[in-house]
């Protein structure tokens, strides 16, 4: 089997043996990004030397016999993440130039552990999008093409649309991003990988451009759920540099996916039965639940009765935030600077130039709603429908363990649809913003192709800092589904 | 609520981001349609609902009252757009 095409586990205890070294598998995969990141434009930056340097360092951990549990694996990071000495551009012109001092507490976790990265991940800038159409870097493909429109350039997805098609086109066995509104769980779902959003404070925000804080998580992306669950034990953690980062032991991730699901009870939220769901989805939830049902689970019907709402809220939430996190961006002490005749011309240029529309777009709806006159009707309003989509989560999970619906509405759509109005494109969020709503882990595990050939995931949602049962509910989906399609953009 | 002329340009003012007068035609569809979108939370009876601020179901933690980091202001000021010895630079503000 190809380098490329080995699971992070399956890696590792090659990496043990000495079947292959840790520079091998770091070039091997430096090699099939010189091949294919031209065309999927998935990394915005490459550091080979880096990768070179730690696969070497990896390899001397493995002879002492002293590596870390992911020692040589070679890893693809979302541009968010600040990393020492590298640039990290948040997929936005106004950080074009900047440099990070400093390693964000997640990077700095997994390079504490042996990882290798190859480089810095595309994104929509920001993170504000679906489609990684946003990014001041250019779009991202999706390695995936459609079986009757082989010509058409699909989106991978977003915001962590780079991760996504990184780990789905074999040019890294992993990657992270980040999860806002759905932003690592749709471009899993598009791009046929797993992804997992953990709690709302089980990673660390540290280090990681903010875009709405109280959304915002860090979290794994890879091709089965057991290395997502590998991950995520290296990235986890207290953090005392992030108040809201959960001072909790962090659990055997990995053994949890091994549990099975005899026993346990899954809610099946019948809100989510969307007018206007593709059939084959549909289809493919019901085998999902077939498959649980199989494998020892009960089905039990809830309901979330404020889940058509969670999108609107979060379109008043999140700006918020964001208006509030991106005031910093003022061409004075990082990032680009657009000359002014004055202080506040200064600012308004350096903006102007260096946002691009959708991040104008939310910070103008967030800067309005937050405005004087206007925050009792739109924020403080969203703040009370977020408590009860919280309570709609409380209450469901009085009664069952885990919820599985669909992770997005349709597959892949090509670069370019759903632009013309950005509500539309806002809809593709609207099975993932409810558990970033109320602070849920969630994860996508891919269990089939459509029509055209495109993967599907369904999503599990768990109870807070029960990820072990999202990962158990997970495995047993991957087990059943038996996913092994390959996209038609790899080199493996 | 739809937004006129006048707030798109009091709003990009508040958020400190330039905008040329052909945009402020497009920007008040755009915000107008989201804003339209929004209003759906109208329906919603929040009668006695306390606000949700984060998601975050924990206390937040406080720490001792000390200096953990700083001094190093070679660090800081690397990625300045314009210094003077240990300054951040801007255009003049007071004559």
């Amino acid at each position: 089997m190809s380098l490329l095409d080995l699971t992070i586990a399956d890696a590792s205890t090659g990496l043990r043996r000495r079947a292959f070294s840790a520079v091998e598998l770091a070039a091997a995969h430096l090699d099939a990004i010189e091949a294919l990141n031209p065309r999927l434009n998935a990394l915005i930056t490459v550091t080979p030397e880096l990768a070179r340097a730690q696969a070497e360092a990896a390899d001397a951990a493995l002879a002492r016999g002293e590596a870390g549990p992911l020692a040589g694996i070679p890893l693809a990071i979302k541009d968010l993440f600040c990393t020492d000495g590298v640039r990290a551009t948040a997929g936005s012109r106004i950080l074009g130039p900047f440099v990070p001092p400093y390693e964000s507490t997640v990077t700095a976790n997994l390079r504490r552990d042996g990882a290798v990265f190859l480089g810095k991940a595309n994104m929509d800038e920001f993170a504000m999008g679906s489609s990684n159409m946003t990014s001041a870097y250019g779009p991202v493909a999706n390695p995936w093409r459609r079986r009757q429109d082989r010509d058409a350039v699909l989106v991978p997805g977003g915001s962590s649309g780079g991760s996504a098609s990184a780990v789905a086109a074999r040019m890294a066995l992993g990657a992270i991003g980040t999860d806002t509104g759905g932003s690592i769980r749709q471009p899993a779902s598009f791009c046929g990988i797993a992804g997992m959003k953990p709690t709302y404070g089980r990673c660390s925000r540290w280090g990681v451009v903010a875009f709405a804080s109280s959304l915002d998580q860090p979290g794994p992306f890879s091709r089965s759920v057991a290395d997502c669950a590998l991950l995520l034990r290296s990235m986890a953690g207290h953090d005392p540099k992030d108040s809201t980062s959960a001072d909790r032991p962090v659990p055997d991730f990995v053994a949890a996916c091994a549990r099975g699901v005899r026993g346990l009870r899954i809610g099946v939220p019948r809100e989510y039965r969307a007018d206007g769901m593709a059939g084959e989805i549909e289809a493919l939830w019901r085998q999902g639940t077939e498959w649980l049902r199989e494998a020892g689970a009960e089905i039990v019907d809830v309901s979330l009765p404020h889940t058509k709402y969670a999108l609107a809220t979060y379109y008043i939430v999140a700006p918020a935030e964001a208006s509030s996190n991106l005031a910093r961006y003022d061409g004075v002490r990082f990032g680009m600077r657009e000359e002014g005749s004055d202080l506040t011309e200064l600012y308004e240029r350096t903006r102007a130039e260096g946002f691009g529309a959708e991040v104008k777009r939310r910070v103008l709806i967030g800067t309005y709603v937050l405005s004087a006159g206007y925050y009792d009707a739109y924020y403080l309003r969203a703040q009370k429908v977020r408590a009860l989509i919280l309570r709609d989560f409380t209450d469901a999970f009085a009664h069952v363990d885990a919820l599985l619906t669909p992770t997005t509405p349709t597959a892949a759509f090509a670069q370019g649809d759903r632009m013309d109005d950005p509500v539309t494109m806002y809809l593709n969020d609207v099975f993932t913003v409810p558990a970033n709503m109320a602070g849920i882990p969630g994860m996508s595990v891919p269990a089939g192709l459509d029509g055209q050939g495109l993967p599907l995931g369904l999503q599990v949602l768990g109870k807070p800092f029960d990820e072990e049962s999202v990962f158990a509910v997970a495995a047993a989906i991957e087990r059943a589904a038996g996913f092994d399609a390959r996209p038609t953009e790899i080199v493996a | 609520m739809s937004l006129d002329p006048a707030t798109i340009r009091r709003i990009a003012r508040l958020a400190r981001i330039h905008v040329e007068a052909d945009e402020v035609v497009r920007l008040q569809t755009e915000l107008n349609g989201i804003l339209g979108w929004i209003e759906q939370l109208n329906e919603v009876n929040v009668e006695g609902v306390a606000p949700l601020t984060g998601a975050a179901q924990m206390a937040l933690k406080t720490r001792d009252d000390v200096v953990t980091d700083g001094g190093d202001a070679e660090r800081v000021l690397a990625n300045a757009p314009a210094r003077s010895g240990d300054y951040f630079t801007v255009p003049k503000v007071v004559e």
